[in-house]
C-alpha cells in the first residue's frame, strides 16, 4: 500500500510524536507493511454482514450507581511529571 | 442587514444527577478539593476497566422521552481520541454512530406562534478534567489540573437547524432546561457548568434554502452570555458578507469581557478524533418493556402542566407559561392555590413582586425566606382588609428579609390599616385645608386632582389609612 510521508506526518501530529526525516521514512515503509496485512481482511465479502461493535458476546453489562472509594491524593499524584499542592502541573496549551 | 437571517443549531451538555460517575464509582459532587474525587479508572491508570452505571443510561433515557426521542434499541459506545490534559486517557468515552437516542423535539414560543425545534440525537458520554490558568490561558504560565469532573456523565442534546433568532435560541434553552429539570435528572445548574451550551451559526439571505457556512461557538457561560455572543456573531457575518467576504469554518469562543467571538487557535488536522468502538463497554441493548416503564414514571412536564393551569386555574397562557417555566416555581405556586384558591391572585404577586425580591437577591424559588403558608397568609390579611395592597407590598418585602410571619410583621410595625373614618377624618380635613388649589380644581371638574389629595391622606397615614374609605370620605366632603 501506497503511504505517503505527509500521511506519517499526520498521524504523528494527531499523536503528538515528533519524528526525525529518517524515523518518518522508516514508519512510512512499516506502517505500509502493516496496512498491507490488515488489507487481507478486505478479500473477505462482507455485504451481509451486520458491523461488529463487540468482540465479546456480552451486552448490558452494569454497576449500581453507588459512591466508592476514592484514591488519597499521595497516590493520586505519584506519577504527576510536576505538581502545585494537590494539581497536576502541565505546560500550557493552547 | 434586514436581508439576512440566521439559522442556528445549539449543542447542549447537561450533567446528570447520578450520586457516582458514569463508568466508576467516584463520586460526582461538586466541588471538592482538587483530584480528591478520583479513582484509578476515570485516571486513565493502566489495567483499570470501566462499567456503565445503570442510573445514567436510565436518566438518558428519560431526558430522551421527555424531548420526544426515539430511543435506539442498540447503541455503544466510542473512543474520541484527543490530547489535552483535561483528557487522562487522551480520549473520551462518547457515543459515536450509533448513540442512545434520536428525532425528538421541543416546541417553543416563536415569534407566529408555537414551534417545533428538531432534536437531532441525545448521546451519553464522560465529562472532562477542569484546567486552572493564571489569568487567561494565552498568559498563563502553565495549567493546573483537577480530574474530579473527569468521568461525570453528561448527555449531549443536538438540536436541528431550526432555530431561527437569537430570541429563539433563548427559548429553546430555557425550554430544553424547564423540561429536563422536570424529569428531575440534572439540576441544570448554568453556574456550576450541569448546564453548557454551544452553537451552531450561519446566516443566509432572506428566502434561501442554502444553508451558509458556520461557525462553532464555545464558552457561553449563561443565558445573558448566549443572547450577546449570537447577537455579535450573526452581525460578524453579515458584516463580513456584505463587505464581500467569505467566512471561515471555524471553531470561536466567547470573549465576555469584550463582548466578542474569537477564533480559537486550534492547529490544522487538531479534529481528527479518530472514532472508533470502545473496545472496554459492551453495547447496550434497550428493550422497549425498560423504555415504558421509564415513560410511565415521567412527571407531568412543563407544557402538560401549562395546559393546565388553563384550563383548572383558569389562569391567562402567559401566566401559566411563566409559573410552569421552572419545576420549582409550579410547585410553589400550586403549595398557594392549595391554601388560598384564587390561582389569578397568587399568579400575580409571584410573578411580580416575589419575582422582583428573588432576583434582586439571587435567591431561587426553592431557598425563598417566604414559604407559601407565609405568602397565603399576608393575601389573606389584604382580603381581610387588615393591610391594604399597597402595605401588602412593604410587608412581603419585610418578610422576605427576616422570613418572619406577615402578622407578626404588621404588628411589629405598626402596619395595620386604617379603616375607622373618626380617625381618617380629621387628617381629610386638615389635606384639603393645606391644599386649597387642588380642592378648587377638583370642584371645577378636574377629577385628576381628587387622584392628588387621595395621595396626600395616604402619605400622611404612611399608607396606612384604606383608600377606599379616603376616597369616599374625600367626595362625600368636596360634594
Amino acid at each position: 500500500m501506497l503511504l505517503t510521508i505527509a500521511d506519517v506526518e499526520h498521524v504523528a501530529l494527531l499523536s503528538r510524536l515528533e519524528l526525525t526525516p529518517e524515523e518518518k521514512e522508516m514508519y512510512r515503509r512499516q506502517l505500509a507493511k502493516i496496512l498491507d496485512y490488515a488489507a487481507k481482511l478486505q478479500e473477505l465479502d462482507t455485504e451481509n454482514i451486520p458491523p461488529t461493535a463487540h468482540v465479546v458476546p456480552l451486552q448490558n453489562v452494569f454497576r449500581e450507581d453507588e459512591v466508592g472509594e476514592h484514591l488519597p491524593p499521595e497516590k493520586v499524584l505519584a506519577n504527576a511529571p510536576d505538581r502545585e499542592d494537590n494539581f497536576f502541573k502541565v505546560p500550557r496549551i493552547l | 442587514m434586514a436581508s439576512y437571517e440566521p439559522v442556528i443549531g445549539l449543542e447542549v451538555h447537561v450533567e446528570l444527577a447520578s450520586k457516582s460517575k458514569i463508568f466508576c464509582p467516584s463520586t460526582t459532587a461538586f466541588g471538592g478539593d482538587p483530584n480528591t474525587h478520583v479513582c484509578p479508572v476515570c485516571l486513565g491508570l493502566p489495567g483499570v476497566l470501566p462499567v456503565l452505571n445503570k442510573q445514567v443510561v436510565e436518566f438518558g433515557i428519560r431526558a430522551a422521552l421527555a424531548l420526544n426521542c426515539e430511543i435506539a434499541h442498540f447503541c455503544k459506545f466510542d473512543r474520541k481520541n484527543y490530547y489535552y490534559p483535561d483528557l487522562p486517557k487522551n480520549y473520551q468515552i462518547s457515543q459515536y454512530d450509533l448513540p442512545l437516542a434520536f428525532n425528538g423535539y421541543i416546541l417553543i414560543e416563536g415569534e407566529n406562534g408555537p414551534k417545533k425545534i428538531g432534536i437531532t440525537r441525545v448521546h451519553m458520554e464522560e465529562d472532562a478534567g477542569k484546567l486552572v490558568h493564571q489569568g487567561t490561558i494565552s498568559t498563563t504560565p502553565y495549567s493546573l489540573v483537577d480530574y474530579n469532573r473527569t468521568g461525570v456523565p453528561l448527555l449531549e442534546i443536538v438540536s436541528e437547524p431550526d432555530i431561527s433568532s437569537v430570541e429563539e435560541a433563548k427559548s429553546y434553552l430555557n425550554k430544553l432546561k424547564a423540561i429536563i429539570q422536570y424529569t428531575g435528572v440534572s439540576d441544570c445548574k448554568m453556574e456550576e457548568g450541569s448546564l453548557r451550551c454551544d452553537a451552531n451559526v450561519s446566516v443566509r439571505p432572506v428566502g434561501s434554502d442554502r444553508l451558509g457556512t458556520k461557525t462553532e461557538i464555545k464558552n457561553m457561560n449563561s443565558f445573558r452570555a448566549l443572547q450577546k455572543a449570537l447577537s455579535y456573531e450573526i452581525e460578524r457575518q453579515i458584516e463580513v458578507l456584505e463587505s464581500g467576504g467569505e467566512i471561515v469554518q471555524e471553531t470561536r469562543t466567547w470573549d465576555e469581557g469584550k463582548g466578542i467571538t474569537l477564533p480559537m487557535r486550534s492547529k490544522e488536522e487538531a479534529h481528527d478524533y479518530r472514532y472508533f468502538p470502545e473496545p472496554d463497554l459492551v453495547p447496550l441493548v434497550i428493550s422497549s418493556s425498560w423504555v415504558d416503564s421509564i415513560r410511565k414514571s415521567l412527571p407531568e412536564l412543563p407544557d402538560e402542566r401549562k395546559e393546565r393551569y388553563v384550563k383548572e386555574f383558569d389562569l391567562p397562557p402567559y401566566d401559566a407559561g411563566v409559573l410552569t417555566s421552572s419545576r420549582e416555581v409550579a410547585d410553589y405556586f400550586e403549595a398557594c392555590v392549595d391554601l388560598y384558591p384564587y390561582p389569578k391572585v397568587v399568579s400575580n404577586w409571584i410573578m411580580g413582586d416575589l419575582a422582583r425580591l428573588l432576583n434582586a437577591h439571587n435567591v431561587e424559588i426553592e431557598n425563598c425566606p417566604v414559604k407559601p403558608r407565609q405568602l397565603v397568609a399576608m393575601l389573606k390579611l389584604i382580603d381581610k382588609n387588615v393591610i391594604s395592597g399597597k402595605i401588602g407590598k412593604t410587608v412581603l418585602e419585610e418578610m422576605f428579609a427576616t422570613g418572619k410571619d406577615p402578622d407578626v410583621i404588621v404588628e411589629e410595625k405598626g402596619l395595620r390599616q386604617i379603616t375607622d373614618e373618626g380617625s381618617i377624618e380629621p387628617i381629610i380635613d386638615q389635606v384639603i385645608a393645606d391644599n386649597p388649589k387642588s380642592v378648587n380644581d377638583y370642584r371645577n371638574g378636574k377629577e385628576k386632582a381628587l387622584g392628588f389629595l387621595v395621595g396626600q391622606v395616604m402619605k400622611a397615614t404612611k399608607g396606612k389609612a384604606n383608600p377606599a374609605i379616603v376616597n369616599q370620605l374625600l367626595r362625600k366632603k368636596l360634594n
